[in-house]
């Protein structure tokens, strides 16, 4: 019970670094120090190239400061996919874990490293990974669509954005100084208590989420302004494309759900700085309070993530099939309903903590009615298809494969809401198999398709087909071959979150999941490769019509990639294929009449203040009182003093109007 | 008991249940083939309600594959029409078929979560033999502890750690409760599982049918030795649970509060123990968290508050009311208990083999004099 004699930090030490000292650094971990020495190698090499082609003006002009919807947009899918990178690696070192630790071995990871890995991977893979990359895809594609010229508050919404990357960043910290929580992906108390869980683990994961959740609210809050108030004349809300209606639920759950994240992790760190005792086992705490408050937050953010992508499907379904979308109002109505109805059953996720049956009745049922407006979904994107004529580009493969795949994941989602099932099932790996049958089939799917399907409008030039065609079908095999195995490992009563197992006749099932994931890994290096491949054939590749699907939206109808401004003149909206609307009608488009455009200006303000933020949370995180409160002074005087600067807009000259919309009438000129 | 299938088509799905499992082979798929009578019916709702989802799933994949065919653009098919895009009974169709379908599910879920409520005294040993719910139940005294599993029965005066056993067709109640972090207590063969937590009481009502001797762990992660929170059920007839009590009374140890103290304290992969006797109200004490010397019992305390709270000078009286940290987690715990705020190291920054309690002596009190008795 004595604490250990290397880190007795005192004096001026313990004032200065507060608990962290040199055995802070995992250097006992060898997997973590190779990782570490890639790590720095390879960002070493990044940032060697970055200065010899002497890019860091430009980085900063350009993108770190920019309020510009669309750069912002794609610094959030870059973001999303490096994290995805590291939350992948945390999977196959779990899969290759519960492939080996069989027959009395401990496999190669102690559960010290092995329970870090599993949370960092739920962490991750949800906060820093699918979180931004739908905003990076709203963020892009809701103001094209609604014929906008940027968000309703562009400094917010660079500021939301480094925000959501100082949390990424606390928490890959966590990696190389110190440790990431061991108490899975929603810290539970108890265990996340600071009796049971007393270093730094649960504090990286605290201030990771907090910072990030101040980002994901204020995108929030600005995409709900920028929907309700920026359309363009003529689009009235019944005529708003589908990926904007559920873009604009989605931040309604995110503006409604986030805020009890912040209150219950606010709790949390209370109990574990200044000994409040909400949640623990003393002083009559209720872990049970956390239970409920986490999953308040938890299961609108299912919806939150999949949403919008039930809206890039019906856009691709639509603009393959060469067809109008089936049901468009009954869609909106069932994206309505799927909203409100994600708030009455967070209690699903705890059937087995002892509520009456009624209440388990209840909450199960309510769950098993969202299948019926997502049923609705599922017919109308079938029906869509229906007398179309079907284009196999990759977007509209990733969504057949969706709906096959999704369709399972619901069903056994269902059967998951029948409480007394859920008593068997609860917590096993066919619990684990569901959710990444809905999380992989619908998010990761719905994600892949929307960057196939809105790439070259970002970049001017199409994803070209052969390595996005393996990649394909490496995702969607090795997918079922990694899920499919835990899904029967549930049936024979297998838990989550094991590290060594006792009966043998379990492996195979695991070294097939295994092999499963290693697939997926393959999906990974086809995509990479694809992009790679791309970006060097895309003089081949170039799209100069800005509308190379036939789309029908009005992200169409300007340029690939798109001027600063968007569109030189305000769209007016007849119909809800707006787009497709003004093809049918032989639309022309305006050469003369430019008028100067006004713009928002740049802004460092955001990544400093999040470069505050990270101080601030390494202050808060090891104990450096004085770190923390000078960080938290100078984010108070930056934001205050960001207040007084006046030049925020700028006006974008006429003549240069009219010289980017000439390149553009001279490029369609050469289309004949 | 109205969404139930009528007793026929039960029987031919209890005929047809091995043939759906074939493929199984030899594995053991413990939740669709249990032993006792409430995994059986919670295995049967889940046959069920797969069936009744399969009624729409599977012709709505068939048609996803069906229309992705014949539409595709190079088939040109002469029926396309870009306009089409409203059709008011077809959207009548697409909303209420699966509402028929939630309708019939939701009905066999209100049902049956009332009738396997883990908290309902069981009805029948199987579907053949009902029994009066007020009949006499085997009481099991359940607690979670770090990481390992303690039965008390207390009718029977004895006490088992990581070791279950019950003569078969005899009701079960389970009073369940865990010492410090949330478990989840689950024996697949037996019945659905329900959590275990601290200063709170959950119940299961269970039979078991089948002698056998079957798994029991904790679905819930509970930190580092959950892996091997693991425990043996011992279904039995009577004689044999008669022999197997007996042998626990022989083991002549004591489960007092001072060896409940010494066993609480986190230890991994612990084998059987047996106490031939228990304190009286230690359940109670461990569910109340004051076994400890010193500690204010929680009943007491939420009776003391329901009266209107203790006063001001209960203030000075706070150790009492300290149940965390009470515990020392595998050597990573940072204070002395009662002394909080005082962080002198961050958890796990220590080389493994000072951290993991296994290699620190994991012994639990008790273990060492203990002859080999697993597997009987």
């Amino acid at each position: 019970m004595s604490p250990h004699p290397a880190s007795e930090n005192s004096g001026i030490w313990k004032l200065i670094f507060g608990r962290l000292d040199w055995s802070s650094l995992p250097l006992h971990e060898p997997i973590v120090v190779g990782t570490f020495v890639m790590v720095a190698l390879g960002g070493a090499v990044v940032l060697g190239l970055i200065t010899k082609y002497r890019l860091w003006g430009m980085l900063w002009r350009d993108w770190f400061t920019t309020v510009d919807h669309k750069r912002i947009g794609i610094m959030y899918m870059v973001l999303g996919l490096i994290m995805f990178l590291r939350g992948f690696a945390d999977a196959i070192m779990m899969r290759l874990q519960q492939a080996m630790a069989f027959n009395g071995s401990e496999g190669y990871l102690n559960s010290h490293h092995y329970d870090q890995i599993f949370t960092a991977h739920g962490v991750i893979m949800i906060f820093f990974v699918a979180m931004p990359m739908i905003t990076g895809i709203m963020n892009y594609i809701v103001p094209l669509q609604i014929g906008a010229r940027d968000v309703s508050f562009p400094f917010l919404n660079n500021f939301s954005f480094w925000m959501t990357t100082a949390g990424a960043i606390i928490v890959m910290m966590s990696l190389f100084v110190g440790e990431f929580a061991r108490t899975g992906w929603l810290a539970y108390p108890p265990l996340s208590g600071i009796a049971y869980s007393p270093g730094v683990g649960v504090d990286y994961y605290i201030w990771g989420l907090q910072i990030a959740g101040i980002g994901t609210l204020l995108s929030g809050v600005n995409l709900i302004a920028t929907i309700v108030k920026m359309r363009a004349p003529g689009m009235t809300m019944m005529k708003l494309p589908i990926f904007t209606w559920t873009s604009l639920c989605a931040n309604i759950l995110i503006v409604a759900a986030f805020p009890v994240l912040t209150a219950v992790l606010a709790l949390l760190s209370l109990d574990r700085y200044v000994g409040t005792a909400f949640f623990t086992n003393d002083m009559g705490g209720n872990p049970m309070m956390y239970v409920n408050l986490i999953w308040i937050w938890g299961h609108p953010e299912v919806y939150i993530l999949i949403l919008p992508l039930f809206g890039v499907f019906s856009e691709v379904t639509s603009t393959f099939s060469s067809k109008r979308l089936f049901g468009y109002s009954s869609m909106v109505y069932a994206t309505i309903v799927i909203a409100l109805l994600s708030y009455l059953v967070w209690l699903h996720h705890f059937f087995t903590m002892g509520s009456g049956a009624s209440v388990n009745s209840f909450f199960g049922i309510t769950t098993m009615v969202i299948s019926i407006p997502t049923g609705a979904k599922l017919f109308n994107w079938l029906f869509t298809m229906y007398r179309g004529r079907i284009r196999y580009e990759l977007p509209m493969m990733w969504t057949v494969a969706f709906m096959l795949t999704f369709t399972v994941g619901g069903m056994t989602g269902v059967l998951l809401a029948v409480p007394p099932a859920d008593f068997v099932l609860h917590n096993s790996l066919f619990l684990i198999a569901h959710f990444h049958n809905v999380i992989i089939g619908g998010v990761l799917f719905g994600l892949f398709a929307a960057i196939n399907y809105w790439w070259p409008k970002a970049f001017g030039f199409r994803l070209e087909t052969t390595w996005g065609k393996r990649s394909f079908w490496l995702w969607v095999v090795g997918f079922w071959v990694a899920f499919m195995p835990l899904y029967v490992l549930g049936l024979m009563g297998v838990t989550r979150r094991m590290r060594v197992f006792d009966d043998p006749s379990l492996q195979i099932w695991f070294q097939i999941a295994a092999l499963g994931a290693v697939m997926i890994a393959g999906g990974i290096a086809c995509m990479l490769i694809q992009f790679a491949v791309s970006i060097k054939n895309r003089d081949q590749l170039r799209d100069t019509t800005g509308d190379p699907w036939d789309g029908r939206t009005l992200e169409w109808a300007t340029s690939s990639p798109p001027p600063d401004y968007n569109f030189a003149f305000t769209p007016v909206i007849h119909d809800g294929d707006a787009w497709a609307d003004m093809k049918k009608r032989g639309y022309e488009r305006p050469l003369t009449g430019y008028a100067p455009i006004h713009m928002p200006s740049n802004t460092g303000t955001g990544i400093i203040i999040a470069g505050l933020s990270v101080a601030f949370s390494v202050g808060m995180i090891w104990y450096m009182w004085w770190l923390a409160g000078l960080s938290f002074v100078a984010i108070l005087a930056v934001a205050i003093g960001h207040t007084f600067n006046y030049k925020r807009d700028f006006t974008i000259p006429k003549d240069v109007v009219e010289r980017t919309e000439g390149e553009r009438s001279a490029l369609l000129a050469t289309q004949g | 008991m109205i969404a139930r299938p009528p007793a026929k088509s039960r029987a031919i799905l209890r005929r047809f249940a091995p043939v759906l499992l074939l493929p199984l082979g030899a594995c053991n798929w413990v939740v669709m083939a249990p032993s006792g009578d409430v995994a059986m019916q919670q295995r049967d709702l889940i046959l069920i309600a797969t069936a009744l989802m399969l009624l729409i799933v599977v012709p709505v994949m068939g048609t996803i594959a069906w229309f992705a065919w014949k539409y595709r653009a190079k088939a040109q098919a002469a029926d396309y029409d870009p306009d089409w895009d409203h059709s008011t009974s077809l959207e009548l169709l697409i909303w209420s078929a699966p509402l028929l379908i939630i309708i019939a599910l939701g009905a066999v879920t209100w049902t049956s979560t009332h009738l396997l409520d883990p908290y309902r005294p069981v009805e029948r040993l199987d579907p053949q033999r009902k029994i009066d719910p007020a009949a006499k139940r085997l009481q099991v005294e359940v607690v979670a502890l770090d990481w390992k599993w303690l039965f008390i029965y207390p009718e029977l005066g004895i006490a088992t750690v990581n070791e279950l056993a019950a003569p078969i067709d005899q009701p079960i109640e389970f009073k369940i409760t865990s010492a410090s972090i949330m478990n989840s207590f689950f024996v697949p063969a037996l019945a659905g599982q329900i959590y275990a937590m601290p200063a709170m009481q959950t119940s299961l009502h269970a039979v078991v049918n089948r002698p056998g001797t079957f798994d029991g762990f904790s679905a819930n992660y509970s930190g580092a030795g959950f892996s091997n929170m693991r425990f043996k059920f011992h279904a039995m007839d009577q004689r044999g649970f008669d022999q197997w009590v007996a042998r626990v009374k022989a083991s002549g140890q004591r489960l007092d509060r001072a060896t409940y103290v010494k066993l609480e304290q986190p230890s991994e992969k612990v084998k059987p123990i047996y106490f031939a006797s228990v304190e009286p109200r230690l359940f109670h004490a461990a569910l109340n968290m004051c076994v400890q010397p010193g500690k204010r019992c929680m009943d007491q305390i939420m009776m003391t508050d329901a009266q209107g709270g203790a006063g001001k000078e209960s203030a000075r009286d706070t150790a009492g009311l300290r149940h965390d940290g009470t515990i020392d987690v595998g050597g990573y715990h940072p204070v002395e208990p009662g002394k909080k705020g005082e962080i002198a190291q961050p958890a796990g920054m220590t080389p493994a083999a000072e951290r993991t309690p296994a290699e620190r002596g994991n012994q639990a009190p008790g273990q060492q004099d203990h002859e080999g008795h697993d597997g009987l």
